[in-house]
């Protein structure tokens, strides 16, 4: 009886000393040679690249171990603040009250810029539309303009599809293009927008709805569904979505994409953030339709 | 040898007593735990600003009538598909197929029952709402209407194996006396079977309502999640938004103890207290019913 007694208690001692072991050695790891955890989650718009640069991390570096999650960049960084995560991913800027939220738990968040990115409005390719207006797309948004006629289509009602309140995409889109990047603007989405739970549900629906109009990153653009040339103004260029008019600055809608810290990052971490701003992982950022930040 | 097995019987008395409770005390946290995270919205948000036609949470919009609105009407549509179609089946099954149909629809209604609500909700939103879209010429086919339908499919398994086994446990001197009487077999059941079964077809019809308000995942991807104050019937063919569909989509997104984390921990203290009233509601009916027939009978 005693013996087992023993016996149990030293397993517990083993087990809760094999628990601690990969925690806490995120945060104090040096170099690559030792054992690393990292947590990160957020946007779903970074999310594949994020898998990507991870999976290359991986291979690199064989002892640290990456976990990437999707859920949205208001997810991301709500656990960043609830502490669950290392790096939120985020395709916004960080908001004031999640900023103090943060420094609520004595820390700071620490901003990195980590790719651009483009948001491509998008038809049914039945649509015969071909080019708008930021101020027309807009206007369609906010439930000015309710049917394609109005803007020289067929005669349709106009079915507006949108990201989740969660998503990045949705709170730049919202900024940028319905209130025309304007503060002051109150402008909200039309009531009857359709918030899709996901990029696929915007796909799917602009794939089989002549009527619908959506908006999402340029990676998750399919070549069944149709890209809307947009321009400033009614008398600057039409420009489609692509890397070159990102850079440029002649395609409109384009963004940068962020990966946010808790405090300054330390250890595997800090290595992990620094290779990512490296030219070689930069690459793995143009191949799947992201634009790099180096080479502005 | 004895007091061992007066002890072990002692155990699993407590044991099935204490499981007994465990319902009563876990309902009671679950309701005490919505009420600490859930009320102090009351104070944060204004009372003109929660019964705003607008749910927009990112901009301080916290007008919840859409989203009850969204839920009752999706759940209005589910019940008029299913409380038909699953109390029909119960009595086609109860009363009038022959042993063998009967062997083989009880199982098929029960895998039905087990089908994942995300399976139903994925086939609804790849398939059938295009699919309505096109046969009822509409805008787009994500409308509450695509939820009901699907909601329906969902809740009628559980309608009819509850009505069902509520139909069975009637004795069968009840039928013997009416169809002695010169009552044909469809008075029998109407006038007869079905109200002697009159509590359990209340509790199936019950349940059946509460799978139906309180699925999600489902009407999340099929309805369109546009929050709209339903007005008339001409809204079941539009896009709606339901309680459960929001606290879903929008949990992830909220930081802990913030305006908009109590805010949906009141919507789902606003869903616990409906189907409270739905239960109370019910029980009452079935409650007075029972003793005007006992009055009867005595």
């Amino acid at each position: 009886m005693k013996k087992t007694v023993r016996l149990l208690s030293l397993l517990l001692v083993i087990l809760l000393s094999a628990c601690r072991g990969p925690s806490t050695s995120a945060s104090q790891a040096g170099p690559q040679t030792e054992e690393s955890y990292i947590e990160n989650k957020g946007s779903d718009t970074i999310v594949n690249l994020a898998l990507a640069w991870a999976e290359r991390y991986q291979e690199l570096y064989p002892k640290v171990r990456i976990s990437v999650t999707g859920g949205g960049s208001g997810t991301g960084i709500a656990a960043l603040i609830n502490g669950t995560v290392d790096i939120a991913n985020a395709s916004r800027p960080i908001k004031p009250e999640e900023e103090q939220s943060i420094e609520a738990n004595g820390k700071h968040p620490v901003e990195f810029v980590i790719a651009r990115d483009a948001i491509a409005v998008v038809v049914n390719p039945e649509n015969p539309i071909n080019h708008l207006t930021l101020r027309q797309i807009s206007d369609i948004y906010s439930g000015k303009i309710n049917n394609w006629k109005e803007i020289g289509g067929e005669d349709r009602p106009i079915v507006r599809l949108s990201r989740e309140t969660n998503s990045g995409t949705h709170v730049y889109f919202l900024e940028e293009v319905l209130r025309l990047g304007d503060k002051e603007d109150k402008t909200l989405f039309a009531p009857n927008t359709l918030l899709m739970p996901s990029s696929e549900g915007i796909s799917a629906e602009i794939r089989d709805n002549p009527n619908a109009i959506g908006y999402d990153g340029l990676g998750y653009v399919t070549p069944d569904m149709k890209m809307i040339a947009v321009a400033r103004s009614a008398d600057e260029t039409y420009e489609l979505p692509s890397k070159e008019t990102v850079n440029d600055g002649s395609y409109p809608i384009a963004r940068d994409l962020y990966m946010y810290t808790a405090g300054d990052p330390s250890g595997a971490v800090e290595e992990y953030l620094a290779w990512i701003l490296s030219p070689a992982a930069q690459e793995i950022v143009s191949e799947l339709g992201f634009v790099p930040i180096i080479s502005k | 040898m004895k007091s061992s097995l007066s002890w072990s019987e002692y155990i699993i008395t407590q044991l099935v007593r204490v499981s007994g409770y465990s319902a009563i005390v876990f309902v009671a946290l679950i309701f005490f735990f919505l009420l600490r995270e859930g009320l102090p919205i009351i104070k944060e948000v204004s009372f003109g600003n929660l019964l705003n036609a607008r749910w927009y949470p990112i901009e301080d919009y916290f007008g919840i009538l859409p989203l009850i609105g969204g839920s009752v009407i999706v759940t209005i549509g589910a019940a008029m598909i299913a409380i038909p179609f699953g109390l029909g089946s119960a009595i086609f099954i109860a009363e009038i197929a022959p042993r063998w149909a009967r062997e083989i629809l009880k199982p098929f209604v029960e895998v039905l029952g087990g089908l994942p609500s995300v399976v139903l909700g994925f086939l609804g939103f790849v398939l059938l709402a295009p699919y309505i879209r096109r046969f009822l010429a509409l805008p787009t086919g994500l409308t509450a209407f695509t939820g009901s339908l699907l909601l329906g499919a969902i809740s009628i398994p559980t309608i009819v194996s509850v009505a069902e086994d509520a139909l069975d446990a009637v004795p069968k001197s009840y039928r013997d006396a009416a169809l002695a009487m010169g009552a044909t077999e469809w008075q029998t059941i109407w006038r007869v079977t079905l109200p002697a079964a009159r509590s359990g077809v209340l509790t199936a019809v019950m349940l059946g309502i509460g799978r139906a308000i309180g699925e999600t995942m489902t009407v999340m991807m099929v309805t369109g999640n546009a929050a709209i104050v339903p007005t008339g019937l001409g809204a079941l063919f539009s896009p709606v938004r339901t309680m459960t569909a929001t606290i879903a989509a929008e949990m992830g997104e909220v930081a802990n103890g913030s305006v908009h984390y109590h805010m949906l921990f009141f919507i789902g203290l606003v869903l616990f207290l409906i189907s409270l009233i739905v239960n109370i509601a019910a029980s009452a009916v079935v409650f007075r019913q029972r003793k005007r027939s006992e009055r009867i009978l005595s």
